[in-house]
């Protein structure tokens, strides 16, 4: 229980001061911290429509939350989660499309498969690289992050966009690759509100990842090669083997967003769809200490705030939704100085050293 | 001439010195003895001015002084030098001796007066080092002398050196021996601190021993003996000399024929290297480090690329040289790496997961078609290490961080034995490790040879690979400089093919 508190303890110092200094920022811009807050925190605890859509915005956060933390307990920087699930989102669709008559029970599974297999290949050239000629993953999967991007603009723009069409999207999946809405099952929930089943896809990954991480002995290579690479090497674990199945993996997380937003929202792929979240995966991760169940906290405070900021910006004075970028960077820069902290703490020589 | 008196000094919970008091007299060489974490460099660091104590005082040629930095302890002539040193790699000796203490004025600085007197020192106390030579271009037994001429340059009277020996290779030792007693006839005090009671005995005047924070003994060196001092340290018998019937020697296990290894730059770090070890024997390597050691043993181990290694390796038969260390572990080789932190353990793991790595695969430690952990499996093989090898605390969920060194080499150690091991390569085994410890693993290493293991023992402990190994090669540059009985052979004799390889 102390553990739980102490693991609780950083983030919710990180939250509580960059909600305090959120507030003086916004004391200068000239409004009431109290008011915006409310606006930014209240609406989204509203039913159905700001829980509903915080839920919502929370599922692409925790998949590629969960695909950065997979690789950072391998000692892996993924910083290439927007990439992996734009493809992987242009994948879902092109198979929605392709085989748009077959029955929902194939469609279905094809649709999960692309997202799946394309996000983890995706992210498997830069595992590839590194395990085979130690190129650095963070240099490589930025880039790839660019030309995943570009590449997907061409196909949607070239080959499948529907003629005439001034949006950059393609054309619809077949309505057998839909998966159901929450709205469906839940009696005064409106259908309108885009969560869908992906949010339980969503729980039921944290669920596995832990299960893979901490009780399978494939987490256990990848955790000690995260861990101490030299040791995992002479514990005969193959570190090379570990750097892809990694980021692979990772994608494959990545690549989920894709069964969020094609098959769950717009039922088509759509130009520039992500707000960020493979970036903002990151934060998730770090803020979440790279475990699930953090992840998952993390997501939902992240959604929240995505989702409230709307409210600010339309009922508030001066302060514009962009409180909540301000809010997020500082909420890192706290996890981050925490790092820093520790690193202090860390340098100090332990006691066993000072009585050597 | 400097005297500790009723020293307490507090860490936290930890009581790092407990009403301490040291007399060190004028003009002797004194050792202060005792195991990891018995508070010596505690009491130094405070009489250095690095702690204040918590209680207690210290007194200078009888009266008491008030010690808050080491700038105080400097001017009234006390030096310490570090067990690692202080030096900046790329200035001059020169430059490092003055570093703080620059003659000349504010501005200009008088390297010149500087380099005069520093070869006034070192002729005077015979440290010879050149001035102006860059330290690192410098060997480590001249690094040391350039540390010690750092103190004589403060004017220290009393010098206090932590652990000074550990890094010097046999012949350094002696050498450095007759430094500090020159020292003594030019009427400066020293005080050294050690736990390697040969030392002790060959050079000091007296002994203070120190256990748990406490002092527990105060003696003259002529009226004691090593086993009394180790008695006082750890605070019963022990048994100094490994006792072990002869080999019963069977088939060799492994044949290492013309080995040669090379490093990322395409140096030749071990060159055509041929033995065999014989199940029932350990066979010695002994060697100034960074002779090869390390290299061979990964090599076997299968930790080095086989593109970087030449010749033959064979265990039982079967040719290594492209099996991996998951496979070479899987026909019965185990690894108790010389560098435990970076090879041996995952630090921040729990004792537990750490006591499977290496099995964490196969069963018996996993379940569900082998593809999850079986968390009762590996609580258990943990629980068992911990209690045939005594690790302490005997709790299975800490990280292995919190646990000590010594401590840390059991669990090591009895993760390595688990797995019945038919060739046990093994490098510095207790280093770091205390007196009591070392005792303990000494047995082991010979019980496991008695059950028939091959045992290949790295370490730069001439007693121990002396007295632990049945045969005892010496490496030099990477070679086999030589084979010699390890009942016969003196340490002169050895010490010579270490050095010089012929």
């Amino acid at each position: 229980m102390t553990k739980l508190a102490r693991e609780l303890l950083f983030p919710l110092i990180a939250v509580v001061a960059a909600f305090i200094v959120g507030g003086i920022l916004i004391l200068i811009v000239g409004d009431s911290p109290f008011v915006a807050y409310r606006l930014l925190l209240g609406s989204a605890l509203s039913w159905p429509d700001g829980i509903g859509y915080t839920l919502f915005h929370a599922t692409p956060l925790i998949f590629t939350g969960l695909a950065v933390l997979v690789g950072f307990r391998c000692g892996l920087f993924n910083i290439g989660a927007e990439g992996q699930l734009y493809i992987a989102a242009f994948a879902t669709a092109w198979v929605g499309i392709k085989f748009a008559n077959l029955t929902p029970w194939l469609l279905i599974p094809f649709c999960f498969v692309a997202a799946i297999m394309s996000g983890a290949f995706w992210a498997a050239i830069p595992g590839v690289l590194k395990a085979r000629f130690g190129s650095h993953e963070v240099i490589n999967t930025i880039m790839l992050n660019f030309i995943a991007v570009a590449l997907i603009s061409y196909f949607v723009q070239y080959h499948y966009k529907e003629r005439g069409d001034p949006i950059m999207q393609t054309s619809m999946i077949g309505e057998g690759a839909h998966i159901a809405r929450f709205g469906k099952f839940i009696p005064g929930f409106p259908e309108r509100i885009p969560l869908n089943l992906a949010f339980l896809l969503a729980l039921l990954c944290c669920f596995l990842v832990y299960l893979f991480l901490w009780r399978t002995k494939w987490g256990y290579e990848i955790r000690a090669t995260g861990s101490n690479p030299y040791a995992a090497e002479y514990g005969g674990i193959s570190i090379r083997k570990q750097i892809i199945l990694a980021m692979a993996v990772s994608g494959a997380l990545a690549g989920m967003v894709g069964i969020n937003e094609v098959l769950g929202y717009r039922y088509r792929y759509y130009d520039g769809f992500s707000d960020n979240y493979g970036f903002t995966g990151i934060a998730v991760a770090l803020l979440g200490r790279n475990h699930p169940v953090g992840v998952i906290l993390a997501a939902l405070l992240f959604a929240a705030l995505q989702h409230g900021g709307i409210y600010v910006d339309g009922f508030s004075e001066h302060v514009t939704k962009d409180i909540v970028q301000v809010l997020q960077g500082i909420i890192i820069l706290f996890v981050a100085a925490e790092a820093f902290f520790k690193w202090l703490v860390g340098r100090r020589p332990s006691f066993q050293h000072l009585r050597a | 001439m400097l005297e500790l008196r009723n020293i307490t000094k507090r860490f936290g919970d930890v009581l790092a010195n407990d009403n301490v008091n040291i007399v060190v007299k004028p003009g002797t060489i004194h050792a202060i003895v005792g195991e990891n974490g018995a508070g010596k460099s505690t009491a130094m660091r405070i009489a250095y001015g690095f702690y204040t104590a918590d209680s207690g005082e210290i007194l200078v040629d009888g009266k008491p002084v008030d010690i808050k930095s080491p700038h105080d302890a400097i001017a009234l002539g006390i030096g310490m030098v570090h067990q690692h040193f202080m030096l900046v790699e790329t200035m001059t000796v020169a430059e490092n001796i003055v570093l703080g203490a620059e003659p000349g004025t504010n501005l200009a600085l008088d390297l010149k007066s500087a380099g005069a007197q520093i070869r006034q020192l070192s002729e005077e106390f015979k440290l010879a080092v050149n001035p102006n030579e860059p330290i690192e271009h410098l060997s480590v037994g001249q690094q040391q002398r350039v540390e010690l001429l750092k103190a004589l340059y403060r004017h220290a009277r009393i010098l206090i050196l932590d652990e000074p020996t550990a890094v010097l290779t046999p012949l350094e030792v002696e050498e450095f021996f007759m430094i500090l007693r020159r020292m003594r006839e030019q009427g400066k005090t020293v005080i050294i601190i050690t736990h390697k009671l040969s030392e002790v005995l060959a050079i000091s005047d007296e002994v203070t021993v120190m256990r748990d924070g406490k002092v527990v003994g105060r003696v003259q060196t002529k009226d004691t003996n090593a086993a009394e001092l180790a008695r006082l340290m750890v605070g019963r018998e022990v048994l100094l000399r490994v006792e072990k019937p002869d080999a019963k020697v069977g088939k060799a296990e492994l044949e290492v024929r013309n080995l040669s290894v090379t490093d990322r730059t395409g140096a030749k770090r071990v060159n055509e290297v041929t033995f065999e070890v014989r199940s029932g024997e350990i066979v010695g390597i002994a060697g100034v480090e960074g002779n090869g050691q390390t290299e061979l043993i990964e090599a076997l181990a299968g930790l080095i690329e086989p593109e970087r290694m030449s010749g033959e390796i064979n265990f039982e038969g079967k040719n290594l040289h492209t099996m991996s260390a998951r496979v070479r572990r899987e026909l019965g080789i185990a690894h108790i790496p010389e560098d435990r932190h970076r090879r041996g353990l995952l630090l921040d793991f729990s004792l537990a997961e750490n006591s499977i790595l290496g099995v964490h695969y196969r069963p018996p430690v996993t379940a569900l078609a082998g593809v999850f952990l079986d968390e009762n499996a590996i609580q258990r093989r943990a629980a068992e290490i911990i209690k045939e090898f005594d690790v302490r605390p005997p709790n299975a969920v800490l990280p292995a961080r919190a646990l000590s060194g010594g401590n840390q080499q059991k669990l090591i150690i009895g993760r390595e034995y688990k797995v019945d091991p038919k060739l046990l390569l093994v490098s510095q085994p207790t280093r770091g490790v205390d007196i009591g410890a070392i005792e303990f693993i000494h047995r082991q290493l010979v019980s496991l040879r008695d059950d028939g293991c091959a045992i290949l023992l790295v370490s730069a402990e001439l007693e121990e690979v002396t007295s632990l190994s049945d045969r005892l090669l010496i490496i030099h540059d990477g070679r086999i400089a030589g084979e010699v009985d390890p009942k016969v052979a003196t340490l002169e004799e050895i010490g010579l093919l270490m050095t010089r390889g012929h």
